[in-house]
C-alpha cells in the first residue's frame, strides 16, 4: 500500500510509478510538488520514478484559489 | 463645464473640505419609498440611509447657513432625479448634480460620464465613475461598477466590488454615479515616503510574475477562469446548487471557451502598471435577450465566480449565456455571485416541487434553463415578476417558501446556500472542514477572499488537527483582512509563488508564502515611510485590530454571535439521499474509519443521516477552535483580554462586551 499526503491509501503493484500512483488518486493538477518518503522529486523525474510498497508520497497542490 | 451643463442640471459645489458647511438638504428629503410593499418605517435601510445619505447625520443635525444657498436644491430632487457627484481634483471642487435617469445601467453611465467629463481625447483616462444600474434598484444584491477608461480599446470598462448590497444602498440613496476626475495621476501621485524602495519590490514582483506566471496558473492568459477545470477535476466545483462536484458538461465553461472571445493586445491590468494583468476582455458578444438585445457588447471577465455560479450551480454550461449574463447583472449593478447562488437555490426548490410554474409567473426554472436565467435577471432591472422574489435574496425567500408555500423550513435551511443573509460564493466545502469555517465564520458572510483553505485541507491536508485548522482560520481571514484595509491586490501574493516556496518552507508556513509576504511589507513602508513595520506581523496585527473591531459592529447590530456562525448542511454534507449515493464509496468509507460504523445493512437514509451527526459535531468543535484560537469566548464574542490587548476597549465596546459576554451561546 502506497500511504498518500498521510490520508488516502493506494493499492501497490510491482512496477508502479510516482505518475501511477497521482493517476489513481486523480490528481492533475499541473502544480503540484512531489516528495517520496520525505526526498523531494525533481518535476522531470517524478513520473517515473519508482515506489515500493510501504512508500509514503506527499502530493502539495500550489494554489492560491480565490 | 459647458458641456456638463448641456446634459446635467448643476445643482451644487463647494469646495472640497466645505462639507460642514451645508446645510438644509435634509429639510428638502422626503421619506424613502419602498417598493417591497413594507412601509417605510418597517424598513430602516430605506428611510433612515436616504435621509442621512449625502451628507451624514452631524450635518444634517446642523441647521447653520452656509456658504452654498439651500435654496437652490430642487424641491424633493432626490426623489425626482438621480444625483451625479462629482469630485474634480483638477479642480479642487466638489460638485452635486441633477442627472436624467433615463440611462442608470452602468455600461452607458460609465461612457456618459467619460464624454461628459473628459473635456479633451487626452483626459478620457482620467475619469472613472461608480455606479449601480437598475437592478440594484430592485434587489438587495446590488454591487458596484467602477469604470477605468481603456485607450487601447477605445471604451469605458467596468470592474465590479462590494457584495452585500451596497449597490441597492447607492441607488436607494438616488445617485446615479460618483464620479472623480483627475487627469494628473502618475505613479507616484500617493506621495510615497520612499519611492526607491517601492521601485526596487516593484521590480522584483515584476520580474518574478514575468517568469513564473506562464509555468504557474497563467492568470496573464486565463484570467481566474483557470480555476474551474481544476474546480471540477478536484470535486469543488458547485454544480446544481452545490449538490455535487463536478460535471460530465464542465469542460464547455473551461478557460478556453471563453478565450475564443477573448482580446489580446498586451496586458490587461484593471490597475496602474500591474504585471499580473488577469483583467480579461470579451468582444464580440452579441446579446440574445434584455433591453440590449441584438446589439454586439465587450464584457470585463468573467471571473471564475461568475463561470461556476451561473454555468454550473445553475447548470447552463454554456460560455455565451455566462457571458451574456455577465453582461447584464454587471450593468444591471447586480453582484453575479449572490445572483447565480439565488438562482440555483430556487431552481431547485423548482426541482423539487417547492416551486411551480404558478408561483414562478409562467417560467420554467429547471436547472440549465438559460433563458428562463435571463429572463428573471431583466425581471430584477424592470422591477417585475419573480425578479422581485429572486432580489431578495435566499434568506429571505427561505422564509417566503415556507410561510407561503409550506415548504420545509429544515429542508430550505440545509440547501439555501447562505450565512448572515449572503449568498455562498462558488466552491463546494464538504470535504474541508476549514473551508467550511473559512465561510461560515466570515464577517461579512460567506465570501471566500477571507479564507480559501480547501486545497490545503482537503487535498494536501497540511492542517490535519482542530489546532491546525484554527491557526489557518486565525491567520488567512487576518492576512487577507489587511489586503482590504490597504487597498491592495490579494493576486500577487498567492496566485504566483516565487519557484523555490515549496521546497523552502513546508505545510501552512509554504501556504503563507512568506517571500511574498515580505514585499507587501515593503511596499506599506515605502508608502508609508513607517520603519517601525518590519515583519508580516506587524500587517497581521493591524488586521486583528480592525477584524475585531468588525466582531464587535456586528456584535453591536444583533449578530456577531455563534448562531450567525451556522452554516447550511449543504456545505457539510449531502442533504439528500441522492446526494449521498453519488459519492457513496467515499461516504461509505468515511462512515468505516472515521466513525467506525459499518454500512453494511444500512439504509441510504441512516448512513446519511449518521454521516451528519458527526460531521456537523465536527463543525463545532470547529468553531470552539477558532474561538480560542481568536481571543473569544465560547459564544464568538471577543473578551475583554483581546480587546484590551488590541485597544479597543473604547467605553462604549466595553460595556457591550459586559453585557453580552455573560449570555450563553
Amino acid at each position: 500500500m502506497i500511504r498518500v499526503n498521510d490520508k488516502w491509501d493506494v493499492p501497490w503493484q510491482e512496477g508502479m510509478t510516482v505518475g501511477d500512483v497521482l493517476a489513481a488518486c486523480g490528481f492533475t493538477h499541473r502544480q503540484i510538488v512531489v516528495s517520496n518518503n520525505g526526498r523531494a522529486l525533481p518535476p522531470a523525474e517524478r513520473e517515473a520514478q519508482p515506489v515500493a510498497d510501504g512508500d509514503r508520497v506527499q502530493v502539495i497542490h500550489v494554489i492560491g484559489g480565490g | 463645464m459647458q458641456q456638463v451643463n448641456d446634459e446635467l442640471e448643476f445643482v451644487h459645489d463647494f469646495v472640497i473640505g466645505d462639507f460642514g458647511l451645508i446645510a438644509g438638504f435634509d429639510q428638502r428629503l422626503e421619506p424613502g419609498y419602498d417598493q417591497f410593499g413594507r412601509t417605510a418605517a418597517e424598513n430602516s435601510l430605506f428611510t433612515e440611509q436616504v435621509r442621512f445619505g449625502l451628507l451624514g447625520k452631524r450635518r444634517l443635525d446642523d441647521a447653520r447657513p452656509g456658504t452654498a444657498d439651500p435654496g437652490r436644491v430642487g424641491e424633493g430632487f432626490l426623489q425626482r432625479l438621480s444625483g451625479c457627484i462629482l469630485v474634480n481634483g483638477d479642480e479642487g471642487l466638489i460638485q452635486i448634480l441633477e442627472a436624467p435617469e433615463e440611462s442608470v445601467n452602468s455600461h452607458i453611465v460609465a461612457e456618459e460620464m467619460v464624454a461628459l467629463f473628459a473635456d479633451k481625447p487626452g483626459e478620457k483616462q482620467g475619469v472613472t465613475s461608480v455606479s449601480a444600474g437598475s437592478g440594484a434598484d430592485h434587489t438587495r444584491m446590488g454591487c458596484l461598477n467602477f469604470s477605468f477608461y481603456d485607450p487601447r480599446r477605445g471604451v469605458a470598462r467596468l470592474k465590479q466590488a462590494g457584495r452585500g448590497g451596497i449597490g441597492t444602498v447607492l441607488r436607494q440613496k438616488k445617485v446615479k454615479a460618483l464620479v472623480v476626475k483627475y487627469t494628473g495621476l502618475q505613479g507616484d501621485s500617493n506621495h510615497p515616503a520612499d519611492l526607491g524602495r517601492i521601485q526596487q519590490t516593484g521590480a522584483k514582483m515584476h520580474r518574478e510574475i514575468r517568469e513564473q506566471d506562464p509555468l504557474q496558473a497563467e492568470m496573464r492568459k486565463d484570467g481566474t477562469n483557470h480555476l474551474t477545470q481544476i474546480m471540477n477535476d478536484y470535486d469543488i466545483l458547485p454544480v446544481h446548487n452545490f449538490r455535487y462536484g463536478n460535471h460530465p458538461q464542465a469542460s464547455k465553461i473551461y478557460s478556453p471557451e471563453f478565450c475564443k472571445y477573448f482580446e489580446y493586445s498586451g496586458p490587461d491590468g484593471c490597475w496602474y502598471g500591474c504585471t499580473m494583468a488577469c483583467a480579461k476582455f470579451a468582444t464580440g458578444l452579441e446579446l440574445r435577450s434584455g433591453p440590449y438585445k441584438g446589439q454586439t457588447v465587450t464584457v470585463d471577465g468573467p471571473e471564475y465566480e461568475t463561470v461556476a455560479g451561473v454555468g454550473a450551480s445553475c447548470g447552463t454550461f454554456d460560455a455565451a449565456t455566462v457571458l451574456e449574463t455577465n453582461f447584464y447583472c454587471d450593468t444591471y449593478g447586480i453582484d453575479t455571485i449572490s445572483f447565480s447562488t439565488a438562482m440555483a437555490f430556487v431552481m431547485e426548490c423548482y426541482e423539487e416541487g417547492i416551486l411551480n410554474q404558478e408561483r414562478t409567473g409562467g417560467l420554467d426554472l429547471h436547472f440549465g434553463n438559460a433563458d428562463a436565467l435571463l429572463e428573471v435577471l431583466h425581471q430584477m432591472a424592470r422591477g417585475e415578476g419573480f425578479g422581485l422574489v429572486v432580489g431578495q435574496g435566499i434568506r429571505r425567500m427561505k422564509e417566503m417558501f415556507a410561510r407561503e408555500y409550506g415548504a420545509d423550513p429544515q429542508f430550505l435551511q440545509d440547501i439555501g446556500m447562505e450565512v448572515k443573509g449572503l449568498e455562498y460564493s462558488e466552491y463546494v466545502t464538504k470535504e474541508s472542514l476549514a473551508m467550511q469555517g473559512g465561510y461560515g465564520l466570515a464577517n461579512k458572510g460567506p465570501q471566500h477572499d477571507e479564507a480559501w483553505l480547501i486545497f490545503m485541507d482537503a487535498v494536501n491536508n497540511q492542517i490535519p488537527t482542530f489546532e491546525d485548522k484554527a491557526e489557518a482560520l486565525h491567520y488567512f481571514p487576518m492576512w487577507r483582512t489587511w489586503f482590504g484595509l490597504v487597498g491592495l491586490c490579494k493576486l500577487p501574493w498567492n496566485d504566483v509563488e516565487p519557484a523555490d516556496n515549496q521546497t523552502r518552507y513546508s505545510g501552512i508556513d509554504a501556504a503563507k508564502v512568506p517571500e511574498h509576504v515580505q514585499n507587501y511589507v515593503e511596499l506599506f513602508r515605502g508608502v508609508t515611510g513607517r520603519d517601525d513595520v518590519e515583519s508580516g506581523d506587524d500587517l497581521v496585527h493591524m488586521s486583528e485590530v480592525v477584524y475585531n473591531f468588525q466582531r464587535v459592529f456586528n456584535l453591536k447590530m444583533g449578530f456577531g454571535t455563534r448562531e450567525h456562525d451556522a452554516i447550511p448542511y449543504r456545505s457539510v454534507g449531502p442533504v439528500t439521499d441522492v446526494e449521498y449515493e453519488s459519492r457513496a464509496e467515499r461516504y461509505d468509507g468515511q462512515l468505516r474509519e472515521l466513525l467506525g460504523v459499518d454500512p453494511e445493512g444500512m439504509s441510504t437514509t441512516e448512513k446519511r443521516l449518521a454521516l451528519r451527526r458527526y460531521r456537523e459535531q465536527q463543525y463545532e468543535k470547529l468553531i470552539d477552535a477558532v474561538y480560542e484560537r481568536r481571543g473569544w469566548n465560547s459564544n464568538g464574542i471577543p473578551t475583554m483580554e483581546t480587546i484590551q490587548a488590541l485597544g479597543i476597549d473604547y467605553p462604549d465596546v466595553v460595556a457591550l462586551i459586559e453585557q453580552r459576554a455573560g449570555q450563553p451561546a
